[in-house]
């Protein structure tokens, strides 16, 4: 695990070679180990090591047996071993143990295909000297980041956009169209960040950059069948077991000792309960509890480390500490969030390194994969209540969804019926699962400013994400197309970067994820959609299949979605003012008028709501850290950005 | 009545517009179609009626007859009120 960074000139003018060096200088905390750079006559390459595989001899930019083609890497190859043996039978001479070299082999074998046969999580960039071709890749569900952008007559890329920004030819600007997609979908659709003109590489595709041409292409989707194909129950849950199995014994691989979180839900259980098949030393855990209740799951977690037997360790939070470290937070996640849920992932980090840990196994991916989340249960009864409108039972379904929201509980049924609305349009809307998160969502627009939203009018995100689906995809089960949205954007937009690759290497910690395992993902496609969520039971086959690996009450609990307290991070105590002097400033009036993104007297509406604990719904707590998490990216990135050194960590 | 319907548009325009006055906001139009309140929305709203106007507001008349547009809360406060 590690940060790359680097830079072509395409019209072959020299490489300036202090620049790589200063712009892998902003990725100290993903690799904080080693620096390596390489420059050729037009082509500069950079690294920042992060040591897990070949300690002594992994060291990058890496290149082949007659330095024709260069690499450097982020990520790592699980199915290394293999490869590397498959490539010493074909006459490959190896100089280290890493899987860096394994890349660098393979693709000398069968170029840019070969990213097909890595199993893994990567971004990686390689300089081909005979060809005179950049060849960038990310893996297939988007777990490590890579961006680029061109500047003049330079092409960038690099782990983070910090690093891109640091060179001093890039301009800085927010992308309000990027802004408009984030306060809609929680993410911006890719290609496009909330940079202008900075894009982010799309999980699995892959850039060629030759000849002063550039071609971005897919080499993998999910796929999802366009029909049901009948599996038998016993062998789904059979296979579905066998691969994960497998796919947590390859991600155990390293030469340095791997930990778990274990959030006391079912998926970070059963990954823990897997390792321990595979190693008879004692393992170590590490989990979040909240000193509020609502969001408190340590009772289930001791359940899961007495039951497993794991030398646990937990970090509290409170909502000094949400706020505390939420500038920071933004500084790494780059992008305004609409929840305050990386802050605390950026404080498990913090344990799992302060332990002495670099690589951590947990369960993201699981919801995506096998219909675990909420959303794909409130589709199903709203596509069941709209094929009968009239029925009076089936509405009454909507008691079971988002039984931890407590407001949403408290509702008479005529009103939950009004909020989980189904009208006979929606009903044949390639969006149908989603229409009703992304129109709550949307409702946090209203705090643009006049000159923003006269500058956005005219545009349409919803036209903007159809143009990103694949020509089959109306072909596909409601279900599916609902697990479609959630793998291809939510997750490598939000869960497995702002939440993931961001929080947990803001402390030079990795993070694997043996349910985003290719073997696993294209597995779980083609389970049936009643499969996963038996009637209103999700994630029911991985139940099946897990037996009794996991305790009975965590495989009958009620689903919980990871959350973190929201407003009450930022203003609370007995007088309700702000928890943090950055607060006060970055929504004051005039700041807020400054910088221009937001309408000043709504926000300062918003924030008198707040001091009064009355910004308690879901649509003013999303309004709330949208702003003040829009404003600190300004602030960092915009106004204060140095571009020569690490900011913002604390 | 005028008086009512004046204090409930002013309390929606400050806490769930935000005090964009410049919304348009029929007095017939669904706060919920509108997307003016969510959830927790319609609590503040109840806890505002049953402060601002003394009255209770029970388990059964949580529907949007009453609450979801100016006017069905002009009706409901009114029915809700002791005749004077």
């Amino acid at each position: 695990m590690c940060g790359i960074a680097g830079m072509v000139n395409l019209n072959g003018s020299p490489i300036d070679q202090g620049l790589p060096r200063n712009m892998i200088g902003m990725l100290h905390h993903r690799g904080p180990d080693a620096i390596g750079t390489y420059t050729d006559k037009h082509v500069g390459m950079a690294h920042a090591r992060l040591s897990i595989i070949d300690l002594a001899g992994g060291q990058q930019p890496m290149h082949n047996e007659d330095k024709s083609v260069w690499i450097t890497f982020n990520g790592e190859i699980f199915n290394y071993r293999e490869l590397r043996q498959d490539l010493i039978r074909k006459g490959h001479t190896f100089a280290t143990q890493s899987d860096t070299e394994v890349i660098v082999h393979l693709y000398e074998e069968e170029g840019e295909e070969c990213v097909r046969s890595l199993n893994g999580q990567w971004a990686f960039a390689i300089w081909d000297a005979n060809r005179q071709r950049l060849f960038l890749s990310r893996d297939r569900l988007g777990v490590r980041p890579l961006f680029y952008t061109i500047t003049g007559q330079t092409l960038l890329f690099a782990s983070e956009i910090k690093s891109i920004l640091a060179h001093p030819a890039v301009t800085r600007a927010i992308d309000l169209q990027a802004l408009d997609q984030l306060f809609t979908f929680w993410v911006t659709l890719q290609p496009r960040t909330i940079f202008k003109n900075i894009l982010e590489l799309p999980p699995g595709h892959s850039l060629r950059f030759e000849h002063g041409k550039m071609l971005v292409q897919s080499y993998w989707q999910p796929n999802y069948p366009s029909c049901v194909v009948p599996m038998d129950e016993q062998d789904c849950a059979d296979r579905l077991l066998e691969l994960l199995a497998d796919a947590v014994k390859l991600r155990l691989r390293s030469d340095v000792p791997v930990g778990a979180y274990l959030s006391g839900g079912l998926d970070s259980t059963v990954l823990t309960a897997l390792i321990k098949r595979f190693s008879d030393a004692p393992l170590k855990t590490f989990s979040v509890t909240f000193e509020d209740p609502e969001f408190d799951e340590s009772a289930f977690q001791k359940e899961a480390t007495d039951f497993l037997k794991t030398d646990h360790a937990e970090i509290r939070c409170s909502y000094q500490d949400i706020g505390r470290v939420f500038p920071q937070v933004i500084w790494h996640t780059e992008k305004p969030v609409l929840r305050t849920a990386p802050a605390p992932l950026y404080l498990l980090s913090r344990l799992v390194r302060d332990h002495g840990y670099k690589v951590v196994l947990t369960g993201e991916g699981s919801d995506e994969m096998l219909g675990g989340y909420d959303i794909f249960k409130e589709a199903k009864i709203r596509r069941f209540w709209g094929a009968f409108p009239e029925s009076k039972i089936r509405p009454l379904l909507l008691r079971r969804l988002y039984p931890y929201l407590q407001n949403l509980q408290s509702q008479s049924p005529a009103y939950l019926k009004a909020f989980f609305h189904v009208r006979q349009d929606d009903l044949s809307s390639p969006l149908f699962s989603h229409l009703p998160r992304w129109e709550l969502t949307s409702k946090t627009k209203m705090f643009f400013s006049e000159a923003v939203k006269s500058e956005l009018h005219g545009g349409d995100v919803y036209r903007d994400l159809k143009g990103l689906l694949p020509s089959d995809y109306l072909k596909l089960d409601g279900f599916s197309q609902a697990q479609y949205l959630e793998t291809m954007f939510l997750l490598p937009g939000y869960i497995l970067s702002s939440q993931g690759d961001r929080m947990a290497m803001a402390h030079s910690v990795e993070g694997r994820f043996p349910f985003l395992d290719h073997r696993v993902v294209e597995f779980a496609a083609g389970i049936p959609p009643r499969l996963k969520m038996k009637v209103l039971n999700e994630k029911y086959i991985l139940k099946r299949a897990v037996g009794d690996l996991v305790p009975l009450s965590i495989k009958k609990r009620a689903k919980q979605p990871y959350r973190a307290p929201e407003a009450k991070s930022f203003f609370g105590g007995d007088t309700g003012v702000a928890r943090h002097e950055y607060v006060d400033k970055l929504l004051s009036a005039n700041r807020i008028q400054k910088d221009g993104i937001f309408n000043p007297d709504s926000v300062q509406n918003l924030v008198g709501k707040a001091q009064k604990g009355q910004a308690i719904g879901i649509r003013d707590n999303m309004a709330l850290i949208g702003i003040l998490s829009t404003q600190l990216v300004i602030d960092q990135f915009i106004n204060n950005f140095s571009g020569r050194h690490e900011s913002g960590t604390d | 009545m005028a008086q009512i319907e004046g204090e409930i548009r002013q309390f929606v325009i400050d806490n769930f517009l935000f005090g964009q006055e410049d919304v348009q906001l029929e007095n017939d139009d669904s706060f919920m179609e509108r997307g003016i309140v969510d959830s927790t929305g319609v609590l503040e709203l109840v806890a505002f009626l049953e402060k601002k106007y003394q009255i209770k507001v029970e388990g059964k008349d949580l529907i949007p007859d009453n609450l979801d547009s100016i006017t069905n809360l002009r009706r409901f406060i009114g029915n809700k009120l002791p005749v004077a």
